[in-house]
Protein backbone atom coordinates (compact mmCIF):
# COMPACT_ATOMS: atom_id res chain seq x y z
CA UNK A 1 0.00 0.00 0.00
CA UNK A 2 1.49 3.30 -1.02
CA UNK A 3 0.16 6.36 0.75
CA UNK A 4 -0.15 9.38 -1.50
CA UNK A 5 2.61 11.96 -1.36
CA UNK A 6 0.55 14.69 0.26
CA UNK A 7 -1.07 12.63 2.98
CA UNK A 8 0.54 12.89 6.44
CA UNK A 9 2.10 9.42 6.04
CA UNK A 10 3.53 10.32 2.65
CA UNK A 11 5.04 13.58 3.91
CA UNK A 12 6.47 11.77 6.92
CA UNK A 13 8.08 9.31 4.54
CA UNK A 14 9.60 12.14 2.49
CA UNK A 15 10.98 13.74 5.66
CA UNK A 16 12.40 10.39 6.72
CA UNK A 17 14.15 10.05 3.35
CA UNK A 18 15.53 13.60 3.62
CA UNK A 19 16.91 12.84 7.09
CA UNK A 20 18.50 9.62 5.82
CA UNK A 21 20.06 11.60 2.95
CA UNK A 22 21.44 14.23 5.34
CA UNK A 23 22.96 11.53 7.53
CA UNK A 24 24.49 9.69 4.58
CA UNK A 25 25.85 12.85 2.94
CA UNK A 26 27.39 13.92 6.24
CA UNK A 27 28.99 10.51 6.68
CA UNK A 28 30.35 10.52 3.12
CA UNK A 29 31.82 14.02 3.55
CA UNK A 30 33.35 12.96 6.86
CA UNK A 31 35.12 9.96 5.37
CA UNK A 32 35.98 11.06 1.83
CA UNK A 33 37.46 14.51 2.26
CA UNK A 34 41.19 15.00 2.69
CA UNK A 35 40.99 18.02 5.02
CA UNK A 36 40.35 17.19 8.64
CA UNK A 37 38.27 20.27 9.37
CA UNK A 38 35.91 19.32 6.55
CA UNK A 39 35.63 15.85 8.05
CA UNK A 40 34.48 17.39 11.31
CA UNK A 41 31.91 19.50 9.46
CA UNK A 42 30.67 16.35 7.74
CA UNK A 43 30.47 14.59 11.08
CA UNK A 44 28.41 17.48 12.44
CA UNK A 45 26.01 17.24 9.47
CA UNK A 46 25.76 13.49 10.11
CA UNK A 47 24.89 14.08 13.77
CA UNK A 48 22.23 16.61 12.79
CA UNK A 49 20.70 13.98 10.52
CA UNK A 50 20.76 11.40 13.31
CA UNK A 51 19.15 13.90 15.69
CA UNK A 52 16.44 14.44 13.08
CA UNK A 53 15.89 10.68 12.93
CA UNK A 54 15.47 10.54 16.70
CA UNK A 55 12.96 13.36 16.49
CA UNK A 56 11.19 11.47 13.70
CA UNK A 57 10.99 8.45 16.01
CA UNK A 58 9.25 10.74 18.53
CA UNK A 59 11.99 10.89 21.11
CA UNK A 60 12.69 14.64 21.16
CA UNK A 61 14.74 14.44 24.35
CA UNK A 62 17.33 12.16 22.74
CA UNK A 63 17.31 14.32 19.60
CA UNK A 64 18.05 17.49 21.58
CA UNK A 65 20.74 15.71 23.60
CA UNK A 66 22.32 14.47 20.38
CA UNK A 67 22.55 18.08 19.15
CA UNK A 68 23.72 19.49 22.47
CA UNK A 69 26.37 16.88 23.19
CA UNK A 70 27.52 15.57 19.82
CA UNK A 71 27.33 18.68 17.63
CA UNK A 72 27.83 21.30 20.33
CA UNK A 73 30.47 19.56 22.42
CA UNK A 74 32.06 16.55 20.71
CA UNK A 75 32.54 18.19 17.29
CA UNK A 76 33.92 21.36 18.88
CA UNK A 77 36.32 19.27 20.96
CA UNK A 78 37.47 17.38 17.88
CA UNK A 79 37.97 20.70 16.07
CA UNK A 80 40.19 21.88 18.92
CA UNK A 81 42.12 18.62 18.77
CA UNK A 82 42.66 19.17 15.03
CA UNK A 83 44.19 22.57 15.75
CA UNK A 84 46.84 20.77 17.82
CA UNK A 85 47.45 18.04 15.23
CA UNK A 86 49.93 18.20 12.38
CA UNK A 87 48.94 20.43 9.44
CA UNK A 88 47.05 18.92 6.51
CA UNK A 89 49.82 19.68 3.99
CA UNK A 90 52.31 17.43 5.77
CA UNK A 91 49.78 14.62 5.89
CA UNK A 92 48.87 14.87 2.20
CA UNK A 93 52.53 14.57 1.20
CA UNK A 94 52.87 11.26 3.05
CA UNK A 95 51.85 8.24 1.03
CA UNK A 96 49.63 5.55 2.47
CA UNK A 97 50.61 1.96 1.74
CA UNK A 98 48.34 0.13 -0.69
CA UNK A 99 47.56 -2.51 1.90
CA UNK A 100 45.57 -0.18 4.17
CA UNK A 101 43.05 0.64 1.45
CA UNK A 102 42.39 -3.04 0.73
CA UNK A 103 42.12 -3.84 4.43
CA UNK A 104 39.64 -1.01 4.91
CA UNK A 105 37.56 -2.25 1.97
CA UNK A 106 37.47 -5.81 3.40
CA UNK A 107 36.55 -4.65 6.92
CA UNK A 108 33.92 -2.20 5.66
CA UNK A 109 32.41 -4.84 3.38
CA UNK A 110 32.27 -7.39 6.19
CA UNK A 111 30.63 -4.98 8.62
CA UNK A 112 28.06 -3.74 6.11
CA UNK A 113 27.29 -7.33 5.02
CA UNK A 114 26.78 -8.40 8.65
CA UNK A 115 24.56 -5.41 9.42
CA UNK A 116 22.55 -5.89 6.23
CA UNK A 117 22.15 -9.62 6.94
CA UNK A 118 20.97 -8.91 10.47
CA UNK A 119 18.56 -6.23 9.27
CA UNK A 120 16.99 -8.41 6.60
CA UNK A 121 16.91 -11.77 8.37
CA UNK A 122 16.57 -10.75 12.01
CA UNK A 123 13.27 -11.24 13.79
CA UNK A 124 12.17 -7.75 14.61
CA UNK A 125 9.80 -7.28 17.46
CA UNK A 126 6.64 -5.40 16.68
CA UNK A 127 6.87 -1.80 17.89
CA UNK A 128 5.74 -2.14 21.47
CA UNK A 129 3.74 0.50 23.23
CA UNK A 130 5.88 3.46 24.12
CA UNK A 131 7.86 2.74 27.28
CA UNK A 132 6.76 5.99 28.92
CA UNK A 133 5.36 9.32 27.88
CA UNK A 134 8.84 10.72 27.28
CA UNK A 135 8.33 13.51 29.79
CA UNK A 136 11.15 14.92 31.86
CA UNK A 137 9.88 13.31 35.05
CA UNK A 138 9.71 9.83 33.54
CA UNK A 139 13.20 10.12 32.06
CA UNK A 140 14.59 11.25 35.40
CA UNK A 141 12.87 8.45 37.28
CA UNK A 142 14.00 5.71 34.93
CA UNK A 143 17.56 7.08 34.92
CA UNK A 144 17.70 6.91 38.71
CA UNK A 145 15.86 3.59 39.18
CA UNK A 146 15.93 1.19 36.23
CA UNK A 147 19.14 2.46 34.63
CA UNK A 148 20.94 3.69 37.74
CA UNK A 149 23.81 1.22 37.21
CA UNK A 150 24.49 2.57 33.70
CA UNK A 151 24.16 6.10 34.99
CA UNK A 152 26.73 5.51 37.73
CA UNK A 153 29.14 3.72 35.39
CA UNK A 154 29.04 6.62 32.94
CA UNK A 155 29.74 9.06 35.74
CA UNK A 156 32.77 6.96 36.78
CA UNK A 157 34.07 7.01 33.19
CA UNK A 158 33.67 10.80 33.09
CA UNK A 159 35.37 11.16 36.48
CA UNK A 160 38.34 9.12 35.30
CA UNK A 161 38.56 11.23 32.15
CA UNK A 162 38.49 14.47 34.14
CA UNK A 163 41.13 13.25 36.61
CA UNK A 164 43.29 12.05 33.73
CA UNK A 165 43.12 15.35 31.89
CA UNK A 166 43.85 17.30 35.07
CA UNK A 167 46.85 15.07 35.77
CA UNK A 168 48.15 15.57 32.22
CA UNK A 169 47.66 19.34 32.42
CA UNK A 170 49.45 19.55 35.77
CA UNK A 171 52.40 17.54 34.46
CA UNK A 172 52.66 19.88 31.49
CA UNK A 173 52.64 22.95 33.68
CA UNK A 174 55.40 21.66 35.94
CA UNK A 175 57.62 21.13 32.91
CA UNK A 176 57.77 24.84 32.23
CA UNK B 1 -6.02 23.47 7.01
CA UNK B 2 -6.43 25.88 9.91
CA UNK B 3 -3.15 24.62 11.32
CA UNK B 4 -1.45 25.29 7.99
CA UNK B 5 -2.75 28.88 7.85
CA UNK B 6 -1.68 29.40 11.47
CA UNK B 7 1.82 28.11 10.67
CA UNK B 8 2.12 30.34 7.60
CA UNK B 9 0.95 33.37 9.55
CA UNK B 10 3.48 32.68 12.29
CA UNK B 11 6.28 32.20 9.79
CA UNK B 12 5.50 35.52 8.11
CA UNK B 13 5.12 37.24 11.46
CA UNK B 14 8.39 35.85 12.77
CA UNK B 15 10.19 36.83 9.57
CA UNK B 16 8.91 40.39 9.92
CA UNK B 17 9.72 40.53 13.65
CA UNK B 18 13.18 39.12 13.03
CA UNK B 19 13.93 41.41 10.09
CA UNK B 20 12.86 44.54 11.91
CA UNK B 21 14.77 43.58 15.04
CA UNK B 22 17.98 42.72 13.22
CA UNK B 23 17.84 45.96 11.26
CA UNK B 24 16.88 48.30 14.07
CA UNK B 25 18.95 46.82 16.88
CA UNK B 26 21.95 47.93 14.85
CA UNK B 27 20.46 51.41 14.78
CA UNK B 28 19.75 51.29 18.55
CA UNK B 29 23.30 50.22 19.20
CA UNK B 30 24.83 52.99 17.08
CA UNK B 31 22.49 55.62 18.45
CA UNK B 32 23.20 54.44 22.01
CA UNK B 33 26.94 54.42 21.39
CA UNK B 34 26.70 57.92 19.97
CA UNK B 35 24.88 59.36 22.94
CA UNK B 36 27.12 57.56 25.46
CA UNK B 37 30.10 59.19 23.78
CA UNK B 38 28.45 62.62 23.45
CA UNK B 39 27.93 62.28 19.72
CA UNK B 40 24.62 62.09 17.90
CA UNK B 41 25.00 58.75 16.16
CA UNK B 42 23.41 58.21 12.73
CA UNK B 43 21.22 61.21 11.90
CA UNK B 44 21.41 61.97 8.18
CA UNK B 45 19.32 59.23 6.55
CA UNK B 46 15.69 59.88 7.41
CA UNK B 47 14.39 61.44 10.64
CA UNK B 48 16.72 60.56 13.57
CA UNK B 49 18.61 58.36 11.14
CA UNK B 50 15.76 55.89 11.11
CA UNK B 51 16.37 54.86 7.51
CA UNK B 52 20.03 54.12 8.22
CA UNK B 53 19.52 50.29 8.44
CA UNK B 54 17.96 50.35 4.97
CA UNK B 55 20.97 52.20 3.58
CA UNK B 56 23.35 49.81 5.36
CA UNK B 57 21.51 46.81 3.99
CA UNK B 58 21.61 48.15 0.42
CA UNK B 59 25.31 48.86 0.76
CA UNK B 60 26.08 45.39 2.11
CA UNK B 61 24.02 43.65 -0.56
CA UNK B 62 25.56 45.59 -3.44
CA UNK B 63 29.11 44.74 -2.40
CA UNK B 64 31.14 42.19 -4.28
CA UNK B 65 31.73 38.85 -2.55
CA UNK B 66 35.46 38.30 -2.44
CA UNK B 67 36.79 34.93 -1.34
CA UNK B 68 40.35 35.19 -0.02
CA UNK B 69 42.93 33.25 -2.03
CA UNK B 70 43.93 30.76 0.66
CA UNK B 71 40.46 30.35 2.17
CA UNK B 72 38.70 27.00 2.21
CA UNK B 73 36.04 28.05 -0.27
CA UNK B 74 33.24 25.65 0.72
CA UNK B 75 33.59 26.25 4.46
CA UNK B 76 34.03 29.99 3.92
CA UNK B 77 30.75 30.22 2.04
CA UNK B 78 28.87 27.89 4.41
CA UNK B 79 29.74 29.52 7.74
CA UNK B 80 27.57 32.69 7.54
CA UNK B 81 24.57 30.61 6.48
CA UNK B 82 25.17 28.00 9.18
CA UNK B 83 25.43 30.63 11.89
CA UNK B 84 22.12 32.16 10.83
CA UNK B 85 20.09 28.93 10.76
CA UNK B 86 19.98 28.03 14.49
CA UNK B 87 19.58 31.71 15.41
CA UNK B 88 16.43 32.01 13.28
CA UNK B 89 15.12 28.56 14.14
CA UNK B 90 15.04 29.22 17.88
CA UNK B 91 12.35 31.89 17.54
CA UNK B 92 9.89 29.07 16.87
CA UNK B 93 9.85 28.04 20.53
CA UNK B 94 9.64 31.46 22.20
CA UNK B 95 6.29 32.13 23.94
CA UNK B 96 5.58 35.79 23.21
CA UNK B 97 2.19 35.58 24.89
CA UNK B 98 0.07 32.93 26.55
CA UNK B 99 -1.49 31.96 23.22
CA UNK B 100 1.11 33.55 20.98
CA UNK B 101 3.55 30.65 20.62
CA UNK B 102 4.50 29.47 17.14
CA UNK B 103 5.07 25.92 18.39
CA UNK B 104 5.00 24.64 21.94
CA UNK B 105 7.77 22.15 22.62
CA UNK B 106 7.90 19.92 25.68
CA UNK B 107 11.64 20.41 25.70
CA UNK B 108 11.73 24.05 24.64
CA UNK B 109 14.44 25.02 27.10
CA UNK B 110 16.66 22.10 26.10
CA UNK B 111 16.08 22.95 22.45
CA UNK B 112 17.28 26.51 23.04
CA UNK B 113 20.55 25.27 24.48
CA UNK B 114 20.96 22.51 21.86
CA UNK B 115 20.69 24.82 18.87
CA UNK B 116 22.62 27.61 20.54
CA UNK B 117 25.54 25.23 20.98
CA UNK B 118 25.53 24.51 17.24
CA UNK B 119 26.33 28.19 16.64
CA UNK B 120 29.77 27.75 18.19
CA UNK B 121 30.77 25.23 15.57
CA UNK B 122 29.87 27.56 12.72
CA UNK B 123 31.98 30.34 14.26
CA UNK B 124 34.87 27.89 14.34
CA UNK B 125 34.25 26.85 10.72
CA UNK B 126 34.11 30.51 9.63
CA UNK B 127 37.31 31.33 11.47
CA UNK B 128 39.12 28.34 10.06
CA UNK B 129 37.74 28.61 6.55
CA UNK B 130 38.91 32.22 6.18
CA UNK B 131 42.52 31.11 5.98
CA UNK B 132 43.60 34.01 8.18
CA UNK B 133 45.43 33.47 11.45
CA UNK B 134 43.63 36.32 13.22
CA UNK B 135 40.29 34.82 12.25
CA UNK B 136 41.44 31.41 13.47
CA UNK B 137 42.59 32.73 16.84
CA UNK B 138 39.38 34.69 17.23
CA UNK B 139 37.27 31.66 16.29
CA UNK B 140 39.09 29.49 18.84
CA UNK B 141 38.65 32.18 21.49
CA UNK B 142 34.97 32.70 20.78
CA UNK B 143 34.29 28.98 20.95
CA UNK B 144 36.26 28.31 24.11
CA UNK B 145 34.36 31.19 25.67
CA UNK B 146 31.01 29.81 24.52
CA UNK B 147 31.84 26.35 25.83
CA UNK B 148 33.03 27.74 29.16
CA UNK B 149 29.93 29.85 29.79
CA UNK B 150 27.46 27.28 28.52
CA UNK B 151 28.12 25.16 31.61
CA UNK B 152 27.12 27.65 34.35
CA UNK B 153 24.24 28.81 32.14
CA UNK B 154 22.90 25.27 31.83
CA UNK B 155 23.35 24.55 35.53
CA UNK B 156 21.53 27.76 36.45
CA UNK B 157 18.73 26.88 34.05
CA UNK B 158 18.44 23.48 35.77
CA UNK B 159 17.51 25.38 38.96
CA UNK B 160 14.48 26.73 37.15
CA UNK B 161 13.63 23.31 35.73
CA UNK B 162 13.78 21.81 39.21
CA UNK B 163 11.49 24.49 40.60
CA UNK B 164 8.93 24.28 37.80
CA UNK B 165 9.32 20.60 36.92
CA UNK B 166 9.03 21.37 33.22
CA UNK B 167 11.16 22.39 30.27
CA UNK B 168 8.20 23.81 28.40
CA UNK B 169 8.95 27.53 28.18
CA UNK B 170 5.29 28.53 28.25
CA UNK B 171 4.69 26.35 31.31
CA UNK B 172 7.63 28.01 33.06
CA UNK B 173 6.07 31.41 32.41
CA UNK B 174 2.63 30.20 33.45
CA UNK B 175 3.91 29.04 36.83
CA UNK B 176 5.26 32.48 37.62
CA UNK B 177 2.38 34.48 38.97
CA UNK B 178 0.94 37.78 37.91
CA UNK B 179 2.77 40.02 40.37
CA UNK B 180 6.42 40.97 40.39
CA UNK B 181 7.19 39.03 43.59
CA UNK B 182 5.92 35.83 41.95
CA UNK B 183 8.56 35.92 39.24
CA UNK B 184 11.40 33.46 39.47
CA UNK B 185 13.94 36.18 40.22
CA UNK B 186 12.17 37.01 43.50
CA UNK B 187 10.81 33.58 44.39
CA UNK B 188 12.74 33.34 47.64
CA UNK B 189 10.36 30.66 48.92
CA UNK B 190 11.83 28.27 46.35
CA UNK B 191 15.46 29.19 46.76
CA UNK B 192 17.11 32.04 48.63
CA UNK B 193 19.68 32.50 45.90
CA UNK B 194 17.31 33.22 43.02
CA UNK B 195 18.41 36.87 42.50
CA UNK B 196 22.01 35.71 42.32
CA UNK B 197 21.07 32.93 39.90
CA UNK B 198 19.55 35.63 37.72
CA UNK B 199 22.81 37.55 37.87
CA UNK B 200 24.82 34.46 36.90
CA UNK B 201 22.45 33.76 34.02
CA UNK B 202 22.68 37.36 32.86
CA UNK B 203 26.49 37.33 32.92
CA UNK B 204 26.52 34.04 31.03
CA UNK B 205 24.17 35.34 28.37
CA UNK B 206 26.43 38.38 27.96
CA UNK B 207 29.33 36.01 27.37
CA UNK B 208 27.35 33.61 25.18
CA UNK B 209 26.38 36.40 22.80
CA UNK B 210 30.01 37.60 22.65
CA UNK B 211 29.17 41.05 23.97
CA UNK B 212 31.44 43.46 25.80
CA UNK B 213 32.98 43.03 28.37
CA UNK B 214 33.40 39.53 26.96
CA UNK B 215 33.83 40.25 23.24
CA UNK B 216 37.19 38.49 23.11
CA UNK B 217 36.25 36.93 19.78
CA UNK B 218 36.24 40.24 17.97
CA UNK B 219 38.43 42.61 19.92
CA UNK B 220 39.34 45.11 17.22
CA UNK B 221 42.62 46.10 18.84
CA UNK B 222 44.32 42.71 18.66
CA UNK B 223 42.40 40.66 16.13
CA UNK B 224 41.23 43.20 13.49
CA UNK B 225 37.54 42.18 13.63
CA UNK B 226 37.63 38.64 14.93
CA UNK B 227 36.30 35.62 13.13
CA UNK B 228 34.56 37.69 10.45
CA UNK B 229 37.64 39.70 9.47
CA UNK B 230 37.75 38.19 5.97
CA UNK B 231 34.04 38.56 5.27
CA UNK B 232 32.69 41.43 3.24
CA UNK B 233 29.28 42.39 1.98
CA UNK B 234 26.39 40.22 3.08
CA UNK B 235 28.69 37.55 4.56
CA UNK B 236 29.66 40.07 7.19
CA UNK B 237 26.04 41.21 7.33
CA UNK B 238 24.89 37.69 8.20
CA UNK B 239 27.43 37.43 11.04
CA UNK B 240 26.22 40.75 12.43
CA UNK B 241 22.58 39.75 12.09
CA UNK B 242 23.24 36.42 13.80
CA UNK B 243 24.82 38.33 16.67
CA UNK B 244 21.69 40.45 17.09
CA UNK B 245 19.42 37.42 16.69
CA UNK B 246 21.35 35.69 19.47
CA UNK B 247 21.03 38.84 21.55
CA UNK B 248 17.25 38.80 21.15
CA UNK B 249 17.13 35.09 21.99
CA UNK B 250 19.36 35.48 25.05
CA UNK B 251 17.26 38.34 26.40
CA UNK B 252 14.02 36.48 25.63
CA UNK B 253 15.29 33.44 27.50
CA UNK B 254 16.30 35.53 30.51
CA UNK B 255 12.87 37.19 30.44
CA UNK B 256 11.09 33.85 30.26
CA UNK B 257 13.11 32.10 32.93
CA UNK B 258 13.46 34.87 35.50
CA UNK B 259 11.32 37.89 34.70
CA UNK B 260 7.96 36.24 34.16
CA UNK B 261 7.71 36.37 30.37
CA UNK B 262 4.32 37.72 29.38
CA UNK B 263 3.12 38.03 33.00
CA UNK B 264 2.29 41.53 34.13
CA UNK B 265 4.23 43.05 37.05
CA UNK B 266 1.16 44.78 38.47
CA UNK B 267 -1.35 42.02 37.90
CA UNK B 268 -3.36 43.53 35.06
CA UNK B 269 -3.30 43.06 31.28
CA UNK B 270 -0.81 40.20 30.88
CA UNK B 271 0.28 39.85 27.29
CA UNK B 272 3.02 40.07 24.68
CA UNK B 273 3.57 43.78 25.35
CA UNK B 274 5.05 42.99 28.79
CA UNK B 275 7.28 40.36 27.22
CA UNK B 276 8.57 42.80 24.61
CA UNK B 277 9.02 45.54 27.22
CA UNK B 278 11.14 43.34 29.47
CA UNK B 279 13.11 41.91 26.57
CA UNK B 280 13.96 45.31 25.10
CA UNK B 281 14.90 46.60 28.54
CA UNK B 282 17.41 43.75 28.85
CA UNK B 283 18.72 44.45 25.35
CA UNK B 284 19.12 48.10 26.31
CA UNK B 285 21.11 46.96 29.37
CA UNK B 286 23.38 44.99 27.02
CA UNK B 287 24.00 48.08 24.90
CA UNK B 288 24.50 50.14 28.04
CA UNK B 289 27.10 47.71 29.39
CA UNK B 290 28.83 47.52 26.03
CA UNK B 291 29.53 51.23 25.85
CA UNK B 292 30.26 51.70 29.55
CA UNK B 293 32.75 49.00 30.50
CA UNK B 294 36.11 48.10 28.94
CA UNK B 295 36.91 44.60 27.70
CA UNK B 296 38.38 42.05 30.11
CA UNK B 297 41.42 39.97 29.27
CA UNK B 298 41.06 36.46 27.92
CA UNK B 299 42.42 34.95 31.14
CA UNK B 300 40.09 37.05 33.24
CA UNK B 301 37.21 35.78 31.16
CA UNK B 302 38.08 32.09 31.48
CA UNK B 303 38.99 32.41 35.15
CA UNK B 304 35.65 34.03 35.91
CA UNK B 305 33.82 31.10 34.38
CA UNK B 306 35.88 28.12 35.53
CA UNK B 307 36.94 29.38 38.96
CA UNK B 308 33.90 31.33 40.12
CA UNK B 309 30.73 30.83 38.09
CA UNK B 310 30.87 27.04 37.66
CA UNK B 311 31.64 26.18 41.33
CA UNK B 312 29.13 28.77 42.46
CA UNK B 313 26.36 27.49 40.21
CA UNK B 314 27.02 23.90 41.33
CA UNK B 315 26.69 24.94 44.98
CA UNK B 316 23.60 26.92 44.05
CA UNK B 317 22.10 23.83 42.42
CA UNK B 318 22.73 21.73 45.54
CA UNK B 319 21.22 24.41 47.80
CA UNK B 320 18.16 24.69 45.60
CA UNK B 321 17.70 20.92 45.63
CA UNK B 322 18.04 20.93 49.42
CA UNK B 323 15.56 23.77 49.73
CA UNK B 324 13.01 22.00 47.56
CA UNK B 325 13.47 18.74 49.45
CA UNK B 326 13.24 20.30 52.91
CA UNK B 327 10.32 22.68 52.40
Amino acid sequence: MNPSLFSPEGLAGVIFLILICVTMIGAIIATCTKRLIRSVSGLAVCFVGVAGLYYFLSSPFVAMMELLIYVGAVCVTIAFAIMLAEPDEAKMARKLSGLSGGLAAVCGGAVSFALGYAAVNGHWMAPAVQANDGSLKMIGQSLLTKYSMVFELISIVLLVAIIGSVALARAGRRGN
Amino acid sequence: MNELIRLLAYMLGLAAFLGLNLAYLGWVERKGAGHFQRRTGPKDVGPYGLLQPLADGLKLMSKQLVVPANADRALYMCAPILIMVPAVLLFVAIPFGEHLVPREFNFGLLMMFAFASVGGLSILIGGWGSGNKYSLIAGARAVSQNVAYEIPMLITAINIVMITGSMDLNEIVRQQGAYIWNWNIFRLDKSLLMPISFLVFFICSLAETNRTPFDMGECEGELVAGYHTEYGGMGFGLFMMAEYANLVIGCSLTTILFLGGWQSPIGIFPGPHWFLLKMYFLIWCFVWIRWTYPRTTFWGLLNLSWKYLIPFSLVNLLLTALFIKVF
